[in-house]
């Protein structure tokens, strides 16, 4: 990858909480490159792709501890970077899709005016163009109807809603990466399909660098570039996302043997049997 | 086991009044499980909410809901909020945020006054494939599937006959989602339970249940059995872009999808 071409590199980062119950190590010092591309994470529940998330942004919250070798995005060095230089990166350079995009919305804001919000605090635009362009985007993302969606407060709009909301809002100020944790988990397949065209569009056209969290291996092996593997903190596999499918890790092939088909249906679904062995070998290096 | 004739929903009042549920009516026979899938905002989630008696005060709903029997009037007796549970969509907005676990999974034993609390809990835990050592974080403190799972668990821990599944595993990683999908079927078969489904994955719809209707902008488009998804033979355009695109990513079928999608 040209350096150019290099957004984010992340060397050896690892996170812990620290609980009454001992110390949760949520990722263990995994290492990979982001470029002008769609980067696919998956692994299973609790494997740490959120926190790997967070931890690019400072989000990690209250007794939570992040290390790395290095951290570096567009020549800044995200972990001693301070509090201004942060403040400029997030949100207006690197935004986060949260998992939970109905928790992470102001209950008591119309969502409309918290996707106004965002546009105004990264540009020089008024009021009437930061609602003109809220509505269009609203429009982009599929709701149907843009105006009685803009006055409706979070309890109000349906999980699907919430999320569109969500991506709104994080893709308005047109940032150089965007971090989508489960962002399309709860939008029905044909509007996913045009929401996922709109990201695309956003890699292809303009360069964004996009880490793309999911559970949904099918999607991620034909919408991403390249795919890291998690499993209890670290990396196990790093393959192309077109060859998800041949992957090598027994983990990952456990993952694609335990998906239900339409067109090929079990009696009883496989699950995963797990060795030991997977949480212990060092993370595989990001080529 | 469960009938809906004619079910009218509206949220707001005057010029703000929206129909998020028109004329809607289906039927879900004893231990049969009913999918309910379509497209984000077409009343899905209201139609579960309804049948739950979780919209007084906030909606008028008008029409028949016939449940094991018994007629819903406006308020539920006891024995139908022990004996229907719901999963919602959002573990996040429905599990308590400053209870642990335990207190959330204790709660609704201790409602029906049900005995041995602490062994319920452990196993409810257990069905869902969550270490014991989890009872005592709080929500913000697991990630998103454990999330999920502890609302799973806490609707099984009541015994409930009939459950409402509202998207139970969109945020679990395949491997737990296919050991939820087993445990449901199981229970199922060993307990004789009843579900509504709903998801946007048409493989766990066609994997969990025989028949589902399609849903688009409060209306129910089509009911049909999973055996004619299986042959891609549908009725409905919007049916058939469904299936379309539930094979994945394909830049040129977004556009295509996009045409279909807006009659
Ligand atoms: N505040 C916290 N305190 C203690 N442990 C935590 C905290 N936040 C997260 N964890 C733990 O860190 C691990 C990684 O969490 P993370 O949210 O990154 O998982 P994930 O891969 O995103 O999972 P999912 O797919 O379920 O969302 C989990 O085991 C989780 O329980
Ligand atoms: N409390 C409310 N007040 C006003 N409108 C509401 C309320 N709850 C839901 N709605 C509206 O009702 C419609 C249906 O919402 P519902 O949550 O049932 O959709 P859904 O089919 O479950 O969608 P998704 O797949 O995105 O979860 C939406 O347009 C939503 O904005
Ligand atoms: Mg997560
Ligand atoms: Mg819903």
């Amino acid at each position: 990858m040209a350096s150019s071409d290099r957004l984010l590199q992340v060397h050896n980062l690892s996170v812990s909480f620290d609980t009454p119950r001992g110390e949760v190590n949520a990722v263990r010092g995994i290492s990979f490159d982001l470029g002008r591309e769609k980067l696919g994470i998956v692994g299973e529940s609790g494997s740490g792709k959120s926190q790997t998330g967070r931890a690019i942004l400072g989000l990690t919250g209250p007794g939570s501890r992040v290390t790395a070798d290095r951290l570096e995005f567009d020549g800044i060095n995200l972990l001693n970077a301070d509090q201004a230089t942060l403040r400029r990166v997030r949100g207006a350079r690197i935004s986060m899709i949260m998992q939970d995009p109905k928790f992470s919305l102001n209950p008591v804001m119309s969502v409309g005016r918290q996707i106004e919000e965002a546009y105004l605090v990264h540009t020089r635009a008024n009021r009437r163009e930061a609602r003109e362009r809220t509505l269009s985007m609203l429009a982009s993302v599929q709701i149907r109807n843009p105006e009685r969606v803009y006055d409706a407060y979070p309890h109000e709009v349906s999980g699907g809603m919430g999320q569109r909301v969500m991506i709104a809002m994080m893709m308005i100020p047109e940032p150089d990466i965007i971090i989508a944790d489960e962002p399309t988990s709860a939008l029905d397949v044909t509007v996913q399909l045009q929401v996922l065209a709109i990201l695309d569009d956003m890699v292809s056209r303009r360069g964004m660098g996009l880490m793309f969290i999911s559970h949904d291996l099918n999607l991620v092996a034909s919408f991403c570039d390249r795919v890291l593997v998690m499993y209890a903190g670290r990396v196990v596999e790093v393959c192309e996302a077109s060859q998800l499918h041949h992957a090598q890790h027994p983990y990952t092939r456990g993952l694609i043997g335990c998906l239900p088909s339409v067109s090929h249906p079990h009696e009883v679904l496989a699950v995963l049997d797990r060795d030991p062995e997977w949480a212990t070998a060092p993370s595989a290096a990001d080529p | 086991m469960i009938r809906v004739d004619n079910l009218n929903i509206h949220f707001g009042q005057g010029a703000r009044a929206f129909a998020a549920a028109r004329d809607i009516s289906f039927f879900v026979e004893s231990g049969e499980s009913f999918g309910l899938v379509g497209e984000s905002g077409s009343g899905k989630t209201t139609v579960l909410r309804a049948l739950a008696g979780l919209l007084d005060g906030v909606a008028r709903v008008s029409g028949d809901m016939v449940v094991a029997g018994e007629r819903l009037e406006r308020r539920r007796s006891k024995s139908f909020r022990r004996q229907v549970q719901m999963v919602f969509q959002d573990p996040y907005g429905s599990l308590h945020p400053r209870h642990t676990v335990d207190q959330i999974l204790s709660e609704p034993a201790r409602i029906h006054r049900m005995d041995d609390i602490q062994g319920r809990v452990l196993t409810a835990l257990e069905e869902v494939g969550l270490d014991r050592s989890f009872r005592f974080r709080f929500p913000h403190q697991i990630s998103g599937g454990q999330r999920q799972r502890v609302a799973v668990a806490r609707a099984l821990i009541t015994q409930p006959r009939i459950i409402l599944l509202d998207e139970p595993t969109s945020a679990l990683d395949v491997s737990v989602q296919a050991e939820v999908l087993n445990l449901l079927v199981r229970l199922r078969r060993e307990r004789g339970l009843t579900y509504i489904l709903v998801s946007h994955n048409l493989a766990v719809v066609s994997h969990m249940c025989n028949r589902l209707a399609v849903m688009q902008q409060g209306r129910i488009l089509e009911t049909l059995e999973v055996a004619r998804l299986r042959d891609g033979t549908p009725d409905q355009a919007y049916t058939r872009a469904l299936l379309l695109a539930s094979q994945g990513y394909d830049r040129a079928a977004a556009d295509s999808v996009d045409l279909l999608d807006r009659p």
